[in-house]
């Protein structure tokens, strides 16, 4: 277990954030971290990442314990926080050359390094550019470029892709799947449930301080109940009709029923009101959001 | 060794880059001494020439206003980060404040090279030996390393770079109640007693007294404020340094 934390525990001032954490994550793994705002997520990468002390239990990093042996654990690790971390004021290069140059890497090598993370990671645009006229989605590649100079075994993402536009949310996952393919532990944070759902092998769900679900994606939507149609009736009565011929749950004018989310069964559901002469006057489909795994789980 | 070089060259980067706080810390002395050599000048009469005397107090207002910029630089890596990603790599993480400090220092060295030339286009005549700018020189380095130090741990507690500022300004005030622009004998007794007891009033003076003939004084006690300072300065931004872990 690369990462093992053992009824970790948290406090600001009166308010107790994390109340006694147990996680465990196996090496080459890829874990999601997944909460709502300030259910304790970017504390426990604090912490899992020596930032900040916890109050109680324990966290060891490769067997490493993170308050006593902090200097070990950094060894292994690599932290791109919530809020990219580049400096404004120099480069994309710069940047890179700097942290190479801290990691003890020589002039020529941090060059070397540093030209083929910004080859990577699709910053040459960036390269020789102050990162202040950088784009949201430049930034934080580089910022996750900066976390990468050294291999790290282990990485710690604090929602990587919240504030990003879809292509470069979609360009950040394809990076982090390569990532997983080189056998890079990753424990990352997010808030949606489809970039956990496309990135984890395993989904934690953190609320009030405490691991409230935890298993893959797969069975956590099981949980919430997977996909459903919302069909909209122009009166409560033709809803009452309709869910007499299909089940379901209804609330006033609209029936909501599971779903695959294919054309097939919808067409099938719209055909079988038609045949009863219920006119449905709009139809949408749902897919289980995160709203939708706090309510189920929280219940 | 090479990490601390590596920050100090980053902050030197930053800070040549941050034109405005460079200009600024340039721009105001110059533009202070020229209101105090020319506007308020002529109506204060200390009985020497009036840009010699002002001088020395504008350079220690200068450098020490300058000096506050680096709890700013402090500040924005707190929050923005940089602190954070640093501290969570295996090397020195103190070193992004000994960088800090060391531009600090830099930036210094060049707004009084620029002062100084300045001063003597104003009229600023000063009859020092090599010797006497070494020491006046030695002196001030030591008083900028020690606001500097002293900023830096501002920098570590302030919660935003606008509260860092606040330690800015309080300096750019504080020369005022001090032999700066006037002698303290013409101030009412109880400011009197804070501008004469203050560490300025010292630095100032020594200064004054090695650039210019004026009388000589307080060299001592200059040097252990200076001194004093900075080992109490440097000692507290390594202990709230420390404690960031514990927030
Ligand atoms: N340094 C601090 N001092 C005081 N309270 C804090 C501090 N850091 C976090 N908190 C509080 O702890 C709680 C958990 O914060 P945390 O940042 O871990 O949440 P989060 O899950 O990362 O939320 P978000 O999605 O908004 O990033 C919040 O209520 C926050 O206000
Ligand atoms: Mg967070």
């Amino acid at each position: 277990m690369i990462v093992e934390t053992d009824g970790l525990t948290k406090r600001y001032g009166a308010q107790t954030v994390l109340k006694g954490l147990d996680l465990k994550v196996a090496e080459g793994s890829v874990l999601a971290l997944l909460g709502p705002n300030g259910a304790g997520k970017t504390t426990t990468i604090r912490i899992l990442s020596t930032l900040t002390r916890p109050d109680g239990g324990t966290a060891r990093i490769d067997g490493f314990d993170v308050v006593r042996e902090a200097a070990k654990v950094r060894g292994v690790i690599s932290l791109t926080g919530q809020y990219a971390a580049v400096d404004e004021e120099q480069t994309g290069r710069e940047n890179l050359v700097m942290i190479a140059r801290l990691r003890r890497f020589s002039r020529s090598a941090a060059r070397t390094r540093s030209a083929e993370l910004l080859e990577r990671f699709d910053l040459v645009d960036a390269a020789d550019r102050r990162v202040k006229t950088c784009s949201g989605g430049m930034r934080r590649r580089l910022d996750l470029a900066m976390s990468l100079v050294a291999r790290p075994r282990l990485l710690f993402l604090d929602e990587p892709t919240t504030g990003l536009d879809p292509v470069s949310r979609t360009t950040m996952w394809d990076a982090i799947g390569d990532l997983v393919r080189d056998g890079v532990t990753i424990f990352l944070t997010t808030q949606y449930l489809e970039e956990a759902d496309r990135l984890a092998d395993r989904i934690v769900v953190l609320h009030n301080g405490g691991v409230v679900a935890d298993g893959t994606a797969d069975a956590l939507k099981n949980q919430v109940g997977g996909t459903r149609l919302d069909l909209d009736f122009a009166s409560a009565a033709d809803a009452g009709r309709a869910e007499a011929l299909l089940g379901g749950v209804r609330t006033e004018s609209r029936l909501s029923v599971p779903s695959d989310g294919s054309a097939t069964h919808v067409h099938r559901v719209l055909d079988d009101l038609l045949a009863a002469g219920v006119r449905t006057e709009r139809v949408s489909t749902h897919r289980p959001t995160l709203d939708d795994v706090f309510v189920a789980v929280a219940a | 060794m090479t990490g601390t070089l590596t920050m100090v060259g980053r902050s030197v980067r930053l800070s040549r880059r941050a034109l405005d706080t460079l200009l600024m810390s340039i721009l105001l002395p110059v533009m202070m001494m020229a209101l105090f050599v020319y506007v308020f000048g002529g109506a204060i009469a200390i009985g020497t020439s009036y840009v010699n005397y002002v001088v020395p107090g504008i350079i220690v207002l200068c450098t020490g206003y300058g000096a506050t910029s680096t709890g700013m630089s402090v500040a924005d890596d707190m929050k923005k980060g940089a602190v954070d990603r640093f501290r969570s790599m295996p090397i020195s993480s103190f070193a992004v404040l000994t960088g800090h400090v060391t531009a600090s220092v830099a930036r210094n060295a060049l707004a009084t090279v620029i002062v100084v030339l300045a001063a003597v286009g104003m009229g600023f005549r000063p009859s020092a030996t090599v010797l006497d700018w070494v020491l006046a020189m030695g002196l001030l380095l030591l008083y900028v390393l020690a606001l500097s130090w002293l900023a830096a741990g501002v920098g570590v507690i302030a919660r935003s770079v606008e509260s860092a500022s606040v330690f800015s300004f309080f300096m750019l005030f504080l020369p005022y109640l001090s032999s700066a622009f006037v002698p303290t004998a013409t101030m009412p007794a109880a400011l009197r007693v804070i501008s004469e007891h203050q560490p300025i009033t010292p630095i100032i003076e020594t200064v004054r007294a090695l650039l210019t003939s004026a009388p000589a004084s307080s060299g001592w006690l200059a040097l252990a404020w200076a001194g004093g300072l900075l080992v109490v300065a440097f000692s507290l931004a390594t202990w709230l340094f420390r404690r960031i872990s514990s927030r």
